[in-house]
């Protein structure tokens, strides 16, 4: 797929997707200069009201203010930082990690394949969410577990996905002439291997992510993921949830920033599945 | 038949197994705590007495085996042992919660299974067509929701716009009519989510099977669109659509945690939760065997009936020619 013209040919979904995740990307990378406020500035009363409401008090906010008289857009592009970037550095470690350990296993074999793939069975016969909380009860919930957990857990995913399409790859002649001619495992793992099953891995690495920020949005929800003040959607949609039963549908924002993401992501997936013939069916 | 049941043993022994490994697991988590695991979960009000203290109610004094032992034998007893945090016996504290967590699930699959499937066969009698293009954008966003996201968006919708249904759901109130309004949002969210999957990979299931040359004959004899699906495509595309449908199933009891906290809804993923944050580990223990223990149970249950329900999958071949 050649960039640009892949993108002059691409369906009306795939850049709907695309538009979305550069806006999250924009979001992201600029959030002092396009937030209107700061991060943790106090700029009005609890839940004043944003654009609907034009007669109510104090500065213009679009999206009227959280529980604590926040900006809530602006905490919702700063928010963009903290929960996309969790989430991207969580699925590069899972995927470095389970890559390596697939692509391991794809081209030794034998009882390494048989210990790596016996381990991963038995991770993933335990419920994500119930494993994820069982160590975060014991750990504490401090970042660095967080991630080590969530990328740990997602790693088994991406061992199953990895050694599936490098089996297919190892068992062909050129492999085998780089076996004969003498090559250490780790250069058919990365020389050999590992360019052929870019195209389906990039693949995964965008439902994995998907999963990933789905993922830890819900534990920030539950109370056991990012922590108050770092603003993070899941929290925001947490410290908010009282704010529905009045009529008041702040936390709809952040939860919707979550869903829009996600949704942007999965219709770019489907349009580069269709293109190259991927994984799309696994997940 | 030798074959088959010999097959389904071994998978029950599998399962049997993984729940030990897992059991084990669940219990040595604790002791992977760096350092004395009683003055790790104190934490700042370790005092030397509070420590001696929490080491006996752990049984911590003990060797390791002799706690395992103790530990896996009253569980399967139903003894689960006593909270940290409370001191009621575990068993009182789990028990009416974990018959509301699953009466929400049963509920919840009761809507989305029948319904799920149907719309997949649906979508694919009427493939490429308005239906499926709806079914499939409408599941493809649904799917990619968070949880708490419908959930709070048919709240908005039922208790805050139209004021139909209670924001809050708590169980054993009144009647059965009561008890199915307060159960209906928490239910809803769960069945949309469990829709779109069971939509997606049925309609995948059926696709799969309707490329192969004998559907085409049927097509080409003069069998109706539905005909064709019905009779023709779905037997084949049944092993797989069960297993997807049972592994939903084991989706919804898990996926209750979240749902539960949305909606206040007082049971065993609440617990779970607020145990985590309270670290009260017996708890969360019990209630990780709990949910382990059901997952591991209907994911079994969905291996065997995939295999009774596919001669094919019956021959050990199909592990290696499954590329």
């Amino acid at each position: 797929m050649t960039g640009i013209a892949a993108l002059r040919t691409a369906p009306l979904s795939a850049r709907i997707g695309l538009a979305i995740v550069a806006t999250y990307l924009f979001c992201l990378l600029f959030a002092p200069l396009v937030a209107p406020y700061g991060e943790t500035e106090i700029v009005g009363g609890p839940w004043a009201g944003g654009f609907w409401d034009p007669a109510a008090e104090g500065p213009a906010t679009l999206l009227g203010t959280d529980h604590l008289g926040r900006d809530v857009l602006s905490r919702l592009i700063y928010g963009a930082r903290n929960s996309i970037m969790l989430a991207l550095l969580t699925t590069t470690l899972s995927f470095l990690t389970g890559t390596t350990l697939g692509l391991l296993a794809a081209v030794r074999g034998g009882l390494i394949d048989q210990a790596l793939s016996r381990l991963v069975d038995l991770v993933m016969a335990f419920p994500t969410l119930i494993f994820a909380l069982l160590v975060l009860a014991v750990a504490g919930s401090t970042l660095p577990v967080l991630i080590g957990v969530i990328a740990l857990l997602d790693a088994t995913r991406v061992f199953r996905i990895a050694r599936a399409v490098a089996m297919d790859v190892a068992a062909q002649d050129f492999v085998e002439v780089a076996r004969l001619r003498g090559e250490g495992t780790g250069w058919i793992m990365r020389r050999e291997i590992l360019p052929n099953i870019v195209v389906p891995l990039a693949t995964e690495f965008g439902l994995r992510f998907c999963f990933v920020f789905l993922f830890i949005a819900t534990l920030s929800f539950i109370g056991l993921g990012i922590q108050p003040p770092t603003a993070d959607w899941g929290s925001m949609v947490r410290e908010n949830a009282a704010a529905i039963s009045f009529g008041i549908l702040m936390p709809l924002f952040p939860a919707g920033a979550i869903a829009l993401l996600t949704i942007g992501i999965n219709l770019v997936i489907d349009w580069a599945a269709a293109g190259n013939h991927g994984l799309s069916d696994e997940r | 038949m030798h074959g088959v049941s010999a097959m389904i043993a071994q998978r029950i022994a599998l399962g049997i197994a993984t729940l030990f490994v897992i059991s084990m697991l669940v219990f040595l988590a604790v002791d992977m705590l760096p350092g004395d695991p009683a003055e790790a979960i104190l934490g700042q009000s370790a005092t030397p007495a509070s420590v001696a203290a929490l080491r006996q109610e752990l049984g911590l004094n003990k060797p390791l085996v002799v706690r395992y032992a103790d530990w896996a034998a009253g569980m399967l007893r139903g003894d689960f042992g006593r909270s940290l945090a409370n001191d009621r016996p575990i068993s009182e504290l789990v028990a009416p919660r974990l018959g509301a967590t699953l009466s929400l699930a049963a509920l919840a699959a009761a809507i989305a299974l029948p319904l799920g499937v149907l719309l997949g066969i649906l979508s694919t009698v009427h493939r490429d067509r308005a239906l499926d293009r709806v079914a499939s954008t409408a599941s493809l966003l649904v799917i990619s929701f968070p949880e708490f996201f419908t959930a709070y968006m048919l709240v908005a919708c039922f208790s805050v716009g139209l004021g139909w249904l209670p924001a809050i759901s708590l169980p054993n109130q009144g009647g059965f009519l009561e008890t199915l309004t307060m159960l209906a949002l928490p239910a809803l969210t769960l069945s949309l989510a469990v829709i779109g999957y069971v939509l997606r990979m049925t309609r995948a299931a059926i696709m799969g099977v309707m490329g192969s040359p004998y559907v085409e004959m049927a097509r080409l004899k003069g069998v109706g669109p539905f005909g064709v699906v019905v009779r023709h495509a779905l037997p084949n595309a049944l092993s797989p659509i069960i297993n997807v449908v049972i592994i939903n199933l084991a989706y919804l009891v898990v996926g209750v945690v979240v749902i539960e906290v949305v909606f206040v809804y007082p049971c065993l993923g609440q617990l779970l939760v607020d145990s985590v944050a309270k670290r009260d580990i017996p708890v969360v223990q019990a209630c990780c065997m709990l949910f382990a223990g059901t997952y591991i149970g209907l994911n079994l249950l969905a291996d065997i009936l995939a295999l009774l329900a596919n001669p094919r999958l019956r021959r050990p071949r199909h592990r290696e020619a499954r590329a």
